[in-house]
């Protein structure tokens, strides 16, 4: 039985394959914090990270991981809501329906690991999940703010 | 989330046809639930003994902040401690059984707040009153001499008793005869910007939509629907996928769709991928823009049109113009693309039909689930779970709910989650309404607008959803925004001789509610058709309206906020262009001016947007602002990307890769300045959604000269 590491926890897995990430974590493990919008990589919603790496699990195969990646969900970003992303977002009161926003924090962690002073360039190259509400501003707001706590 | 009430009390869907409801805040049978000593005080209202107090919303939140400006109203008249209010959605059945206690639960419209806010704050205030009354029984004084503060009621000698302490005592006393509704100028609790009371589980992925639901022993089902509009099964060979992985059933749902069902949704999909399926030939099979487009073309300048608007004589007026200014336009059909595809859970047995499902108007899902099971009303729950996005197209066609009943019919006892694709989701949209527009304006010597017929061409959607609500024929929503009169959308300019029409033509490709409804395209058509008047009169286009709005102050004030705020009286920077609009809907005056610039390869880029908006009362100016934010993500979405198109009877578009909506890199600086006026209550969701595109696509005209008469942008050329 394919064998995978979600945040920190190993789990066996009964899936064939070729099953997409996204559905392994939201149907085999039961984590469903990351959302299914597209299939095809372009709306970002099922963004994790996978070694630290921004990663949209709808693209990625079960085949395709070993039991020693790291893979990181919303649920495991940060163990009591307290990652610099997630306290940003609060302040701003940035979600609206909140679908897209599992992705976009993930996606925004991801960010500023590897660029803690984005500037609104910076963020509007990296950012490029969907968000049909329109949250766009708050989420660069949000950036902003997560940067300084960071 | 949901306590439950006796069902079996009275009254089943002949009190939801029959639409009256008393007061919100009749004591129910059973006023204390003993197990938690939770108290309710009334339908709105329910207090723990450690203060907690719960607001019960009837309107659904789909992202729009309407559960915690609802919130925000009932604790404002309770006079609630904010940091210990929380929220509880009732269920339709509920609301079925105690008379429709809690009201309309449609959430459309942009009704949320405005359709409600008078009941939900009356219940408010009585549950204070109730507890104002309680506590001077306790001490023997006259509730004329105590003061509440954040929940907690102070006596003449200084004496206090929280309302946890006092709510089952409450409870038992009488409910007020007259109630005394706080003035807007006092609130402390409505009317601030205080966070969304929702926002927690959005951050760590713990809130649940009802793509997430989880039900002991559930099956997932995927569905492939005629993909040629009109085209029904005609066979499917089920044998050749029951063997693959968790495969348990395969079935046809109606007559035009087959359903897979496996263990998990992945697996239902991968079998329903591979299952062959024949479909008939259907009348629509060669059906093509063209012909749309002719259809379209031919309604122009058809002799025929329901009136809906008419002053004067627009026929002399263009005999007699000095200057005749003539254009057509095209609005195409737009799909709603919420982040969270359609789904519904739901669980049958002989007796009993739940659905959990993701809904703008739960109760017209607990119709459709009685339907579809077969099953009595009261037989029937539906559970509103959170959606994924909502903006209309899940507040008709509940066809999702439909499938998903009728599949767990089959399995009894069985719990069964449907979900659309993404592809199924945009190919079975109920798309913005398709229409095309001929303006023709009359011009007189100093340039003033003596007459203008407006001639909309194109789809209803009422003729198609809800043809009960046409009125001899003619659909009185086209006209959105374009009303002489009413306090819902004023057309906002005087002009003595005036037509507006429209020629009722009906592809068949389904039409929806779509955010901001007839008024994306009245708007679009109008206010940039008002810039090209403007233009051929040699009038600046601010100028140029205001002069015809003398009639109309409140719809003048919004657009001379965002000219100031955009600084119209003063020149631009180097390269970039300005444009204006306003329009009202919804009960809500907006206006906005964006400043846009065009490089030389015709990228457009739009640098910054100035919105405007009067609706009369502000519940949360912050969470105005995201709606403002939204609306301009959603609108100019539509201006610039937008298409949904037809080709041999099936929609083109079958995700976000064809049909592309804004992102981060596109999306510019939006200013919102609220400037409520008081008095009336508009919506907020919706307005300025309309004046997205007109103000953009106006500055566009500044900055290049190309008018764009056709949506989407991305279909014109800017530099050529
Ligand atoms: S679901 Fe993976 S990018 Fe959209
Ligand atoms: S908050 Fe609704 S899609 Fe982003």
């Amino acid at each position: 039985m394919p064998r995978i590491t979600v945040n920190g926890t190993v789990h066996d897995v009964d899936a064939e394959p070729e099953t997409p990430l996204l559905w392994v974590l939201r149907e085999q493990i039961g984590l469903t914090g990351t959302k299914y919008g597209c299939g095809i990589a372009v709306c970002g919603a099922c963004t994790v990270h996978i070694g630290g790496m921004a990663t949209r699990s709808c693209q990625v195969q079960l085949q395709d991981i070993t039991p020693e990646d790291e893979i990181t969900t919303i649920e495991g970003l940060s163990p009591d809501r307290t990652h610099p992303v997630q306290q940003a977002w609060l302040e701003v009161d940035v979600p609206q329906c909140g679908y897209c926003q599992s992705g976009q924090i993930m996606a925004a962690a991801a960010l500023l690991a590897n660029n803690p002073n984005p500037t609104d360039e910076d963020i509007a190259a990296e950012m490029t999940n969907i968000c049909r509400c329109g949250t766009y501003n708050r989420i660069r707001a949000g950036i902003k703010r997560a940067s300084e706590l960071l | 989330m949901t306590r439950h009430f006796s069902l079996t009390r009275r009254g089943f869907l002949a009190s939801v046809a029959a639409g009256g409801f008393a007061l919100g805040f009749r004591i129910p049978a059973a006023a204390q639930d003993a197990a938690t000593a939770t108290t309710e005080l009334n339908a709105w209202v329910v207090i723990h003994p450690d203060d907690t107090v719960v607001i019960r919303v009837a309107r659904i939140e789909m992202g729009q902040g309407t559960l915690t400006g609802l919130a925000q109203l009932v604790a404002e008249e309770l006079d609630a401690d904010w940091e210990k209010v929380t929220w509880e959605y009732p269920t339709p059945g509920q609301n079925v059984a105690r008379d429709r206690v809690w009201g309309a639960f449609g959430t459309y419209g942009s009704q949320g707040i405005r359709a409600s806010q008078q009941y939900v704050r009356e219940g408010g205030a009585a549950a204070r009153a109730m507890l104002l009354q309680a506590a001077a029984n306790r001490w023997g004084v006259d509730p004329a001499t105590l003061t509440v503060s954040k929940g907690v009621i102070s006596g003449p000698d200084g004496q206090t008793l929280r309302y946890g302490e006092l709510a089952a005592e409450a409870a038992q006393v009488a409910v007020p005869a007259e109630i005394q509704l706080k003035d807007p100028s006092t609130w402390t609790i409505a009317g601030q910007p205080v966070k969304r009371l929702d926002t927690m589980g959005k951050l760590d992925g713990s809130q649940i939509y009802a793509i997430d639901m989880k039900l002991p022993g559930m099956v997932s089902a995927a569905i492939r629907q005629a993909p040629v509009m009109g085209s029904t099964v005609a066979s499917f060979d089920a044998e050749a996928v029951m063997g693959m992985p968790g495969v348990q059933k395969v079935l046809q749902i109606d007559n035009d769709a087959v359903a897979v069902v496996a263990d998990t949704w992945w697996r239902a999909k991968t079998a329903l991928d591979a299952l062959q399926i024949e479909w008939t030939e259907s009348e629509h099979a060669n059906l093509s823009m063209a012909d749309i487009h002719a259809m379209l073309d031919e309604g122009l300048r058809s002799e025929d049109a329901f009136v809906g608007t008419q002053a004067g004589d627009v026929s002399a007026a263009v005999q007699n113009a000095a200057n005749v200014v003539e254009a057509e336009y095209y609005f195409p059909w737009q799909h709603h693309a919420t982040m969270e595809p359609m789904n519904a859970t739901a669980l049958v047995t002989a007796d009993r039909c739940e659905v959990w499902v993701a809904t703008q108007d739960a109760e017209a899902e607990l119709a459709v689930a009685s339907e579809a099971s077969g099953l009595e009303i009261p037989q029937c729950e539906v559970y509103r779970v959170h959606l994924g996005g909502g903006f209309g197209r899940r507040a008709s066609s509940h066809e999702y709910t439909r499938q998903a009943v009728l599949i767990a019919k089959e399995m009894p006892g069985t719990p069964v989650k449907l979900i659309w694709s993404r592809e199924e989701d945009m190919i079975h949209g109920t798309f913005h309404p398709i229409t095309k527009a001929r303006m023709v304006g009359a011009l007189d010597d100093q340039g003033n607008l003596t007459g203008l017929h407006m001639r909309i061409s194109g789809q209803s959607i009422l003729a198609n959803l809800m043809p009960f609500m046409l009125e001899e024929g003619k659909d009185p929503f086209t006209f959105q925004g374009l009303n002489p009169d009413g306090e819902e959308g004023q057309f906002g300019y005087t002009v003595p001789n005036l037509l507006i029409d429209h020629a009722m033509r009906n592809p068949p490709v389904r039409p929806g509610f779509w955010r901001g409804v007839n008024n994306n395209q009245n708007a679009f058509y109008l206010e940039t058709f008002m810039d090209e008047l403007a233009h051929a009169a040699g009038r600046d286009p601010l100028e140029f309206r205001r002069a015809h709005m003398a009639n109309h102050p409140r719809h003048l004030a919004v657009l001379e906020a965002a000219a100031e705020g955009i600084g119209w009286d003063t020149p631009p920077p180097d390269g970039v262009f300005r444009g204006l609009c306003q329009h009202m809907g919804y009960g809500s005056y907006v206006a906005a001016a964006a400043e846009v610039s065009v490089d030389d390869r015709g990228q457009l880029t739009i640098h910054r947007i100035v919105a405007a908006t009067d609706p009369g009362n502000v519940v949360n100016p912050q969470q105005i602002e995201a709606q403002i934010e939204g609306s301009f993500a959603m609108g100019l979405s539509a201006a610039l990307h937008g298409e949904i198109t037809v080709e041999g009877g099936r929609i083109q578009q079958e995700n976000y890769d064809t049909y592309p909506v804004i992102t981060m890199w596109e999306m510019p600086a939006v200013e919102s300045l609220i400037r409520p006026s008081g008095g009336f209550w508009g919506g907020v969701g919706e307005p300025t959604i309309f004046v997205a595109a007109p103000a953009v696509l106006n500055a566009v005209f500044a900055a290049t000269g190309k008018r764009i008469r056709q949506l989407p942008l991305d279909s014109n050329s800017l530099r050529s």
